[in-house]
């Protein structure tokens, strides 16, 4: 696997077309090339290197310094159980050992028939609805051991799909910017003095009080 | 000192299912404060966000309006970036403001822009988020068709572009040029300031503004009602409202909208509307004030109010507005050795202090829990801290060029100095303490007139 197909390609260079510099493309690229694949492919990064007018080097740089770039293909769920503090406190410890029991598996590790990856992490911002998880970064807040199994079950039996996407997908909803309505990329080497901080609005909506 | 009827400024669409929506956005309020902000001269809209004297929410607590006159003059493209990549133990709240009311955020992201004249805004929400998104994109989509984004914005001359950006998992990012190398397309490690202070020098070099997504979500409010309307909330130094996660052992934890520096620990964790009291009616053994950076606060500070300034006296900080309780039943050298893990895993290794300190307390705090600690282990803790953050005081020294080395050692200086006898219990034995401490918070006792007397 796999260089971006041809529908990926177009949703890419849609994206690098709205920074000034494109190498700002790579984190989007790479989450593009995740979604496509489950995982960030080798021949990927190539792609993106050409793409972002960098050298695959640079973008293997980027790639394997975040944690949700997957180098490697991962479970089709990923299951992510928080520890840090808030969770830790309320019992997340013991649902990770749990769920490390109930699907036979290690932290950092998936399962043989590669459904499940479970992951031990830092905290992601749900501290009052402890403990929780996320899979494929959608929300469970304060979940039980059952409830854990439960979800589980859901999923191995093909359940869930509309509310969890395969591992690799964050937002089903992407960004238009219509050319009609676009302001433009601002050029760090070409862009004056914005227009309205040195002349006063052309067509106040509520009278002229500047 | 007490609960106030002070109005919900951020919160206010947190409990309509369609907040998020822009029909419900328009219909409750919403693009006013943008247009009253374009009724006024882009300086004009700077004295107002200064009058109001709205401290950022994102950690450091500088003001927003001062933040923005750092801009050099003469120097363009500027450029807004929102950080809304929420990581710091603890803290809840920018992922809601996302979630539940995307517009109100893009508003003030369209304000700030008009008022520091910025050509282009990118709003970087942290990648694990999808939902947050989601509901971006959707709004940033309803947002430009009907014209409340883009060019010549409501017929002026005032256009700008948002761009919407995820991160990938890196709570380094958080500060603000780790977000600007990670927006630039590489690895997020900070840069050093001077020079790269953002607003000099940030985004592609150019002048930047990097605000946080709770600070940015004040402005519509701030704009529709005036800044009179926004400082008569809140105490000397920190006005409006301010929102404030409960986390822990409390028994109804939530996500609270409080007036800022008038209400207290006391009303934050005991009253009935917030965190209703300890669970199983427990004693406070401790609570963490302001994320996994902060301090510790123990019982005796419970009447100090939520007030940037009495809270810094006190050696500690409001940070990101992350309230973690524990219970009397707490096991503190787990909770200090949780929190250090989290440092050690998240240093992104540029500088060596943070880099070999970090991951040095994790383990020695291992084996201590692991029952293999040694009589010298707590002088040896405190000693790497104060390799990381010279005499572990308040406000921190630092080795290091971001915070996040020294954000490691509060944990530790909190918990060793305070909750000694708990690691003594785990060595089986006394240990000596030779190294200096010297942050308030660390060293009590508190005193209770001193730090209130100007509240």
């Amino acid at each position: 696997m796999a260089r971006l197909d041809d529908t990926n390609l177009a949703t890419a260079k849609e994206i690098i077309s709205r920074y000034p510099r494109i190498k700002s493309a790579t984190i989007p690229l790479l989450h593009l090339a995740q979604e496509q694949d489950g995982y960030v492919a080798t021949d990927a990064m190539e792609h993106i290197a050409e793409l972002t007018n960098t050298t695959p080097a640079q973008v293997l740089g980027t790639c394997s310094f975040y944690e949700m770039f997957k180098r490697e293909p991962v479970g089709k769920y990923l299951v992510n159980i928080c520890t840090n503090i808030s969770c830790q406190i309320m019992g997340g410890e013991e649902l990770l050992h749990h769920a490390e029991e109930s699907l036979g598996i290690k932290g950092g590790s998936t399962t043989a028939d590669g459904l499940f990856t479970i992951e031990d992490v830092e905290c992601i911002a749900a501290c009052t609805e402890a403990p929780c998880l996320q899979i494929n970064y959608r929300y469970f807040h304060k979940i039980s051991n059952d409830q854990f199994d439960e979800v589980i079950a859901d999923l191995r039996s093909g359940g869930r799909t509309d509310e969890i996407p395969p591992h690799g997908t964050l937002a089903r909803i992407r960004q238009h910017i219509p050319a009609d309505r676009a302001a433009g990329n601002a050029d760090p080497a070409g862009i004056p003095e914005p227009i309205w901080l040195s002349a006063p609005a052309t067509a106040p909506p509520e009278g002229e009080k500047a | 000192m007490a609960v106030t009827d002070a109005p919900k400024i951020t919160s206010s669409r947190f409990d309509l299912a369609d907040g998020h929506t822009i029909e419900r956005y328009v219909a409750t309020g919403g693009y006013q404060g943008l247009k009253a902000a374009l009724a006024k001269s882009p300086s004009g809209v700077v004295d107002e966000v200064k009058s109001a004297s709205l401290l950022g929410r994102g950690g450091a607590g500088f003001p927003a309006g001062v933040k923005w006159g750092f801009c050099p003059p003469g120097v363009f493209p500027r450029y807004l970036v929102v950080n809304g990549d929420e990581s710091e133990p603890g803290t809840y709240k920018d992922r809601l403001l996302m979630e539940k009311d995307p517009h109100q955020l893009i508003e003030g992201v369209l304000i700030g822009c008009y008022a520091v004249g910025c050509s282009q805004a990118f709003l970087y929400v942290r990648g694990e988020m999808a939902l947050a998104q989601e509901r971006i994109a959707q709004a940033l989509n309803d947002a430009y068709a009907a014209g409340h984004i883009g060019k010549n914005i409501y017929g002026t001359e005032f256009s700008v572009d948002i761009v919407l950006h995820w991160g990938a998992g890196a709570y380094i990012v958080g500060e603000e040029t780790a977000l600007i190398e990670s927006l630039e397309g590489n690895r997020g490690m900070p840069r050093l300031k001077p020079p790269f202070f953002p607003a000099a020098k940030g985004l592609y070099l150019q002048p930047t503004i990097v605000n946080n997504v709770e600070t940015l979500a004040n402005l519509p409010w701030i704009m529709s009602n005036g800044a009179a309307a926004f400082a008569a909330l809140g105490a000397e130094n920190s006005k409006g409202t301010r929102i404030f996660a409960v986390s822990g052992h409390v028994k109804n934890p939530g996500v609270y909208e409080v007036e800022f520096g008038v209400t207290t620990f006391r009303d934050l964790l005991y009253a009935p509307v917030y965190g209703g009291g300890i669970r199983h009616d427990r004693e406070l053994k401790a609570f963490i004030p302001g994320g996994a950076s902060a301090p510790w606060l123990y019982p005796e500070h419970l009447d100090v109010p939520l007030e940037a300034a009495t809270v810094g006296k006190l050696g500690t900080m409001l940070g990101s507005g992350a309230v973690v309780v524990f219970d009397e039943q707490t096991d503190m050298v787990k909770a200090c050795h949780r929190l250090v893990r989290f440092f050690a895993r998240e240093s992104c290794g540029k500088c060596t202090p943070c880099r070999e300190g970090t991951s040095w307390l994790e383990k020695i705090l291992e084996r201590i829990i692991d029952g293999l600690g040694r009589p010298e282990d707590l002088d040896l803790l405190l000693d790497i801290c104060d390799n990381i953050s010279v005499g572990m005081n308040w406000p921190p020294r630092q080795t290091t060029i971001c915070p996040l080395g020294q954000s490691a050692t509060s944990p530790i200086a909190s918990a060793v100095m305070r909750f000694r006898d708990e690691f003594e219990a785990y060595l089986g034995g006394p240990a000596e303490i030779t190294v200096q401490v010297k942050g308030p918070a660390f060293v009590g006792p508190y005193v209770h007139e001193e730090a209130t007397a100007d509240a």
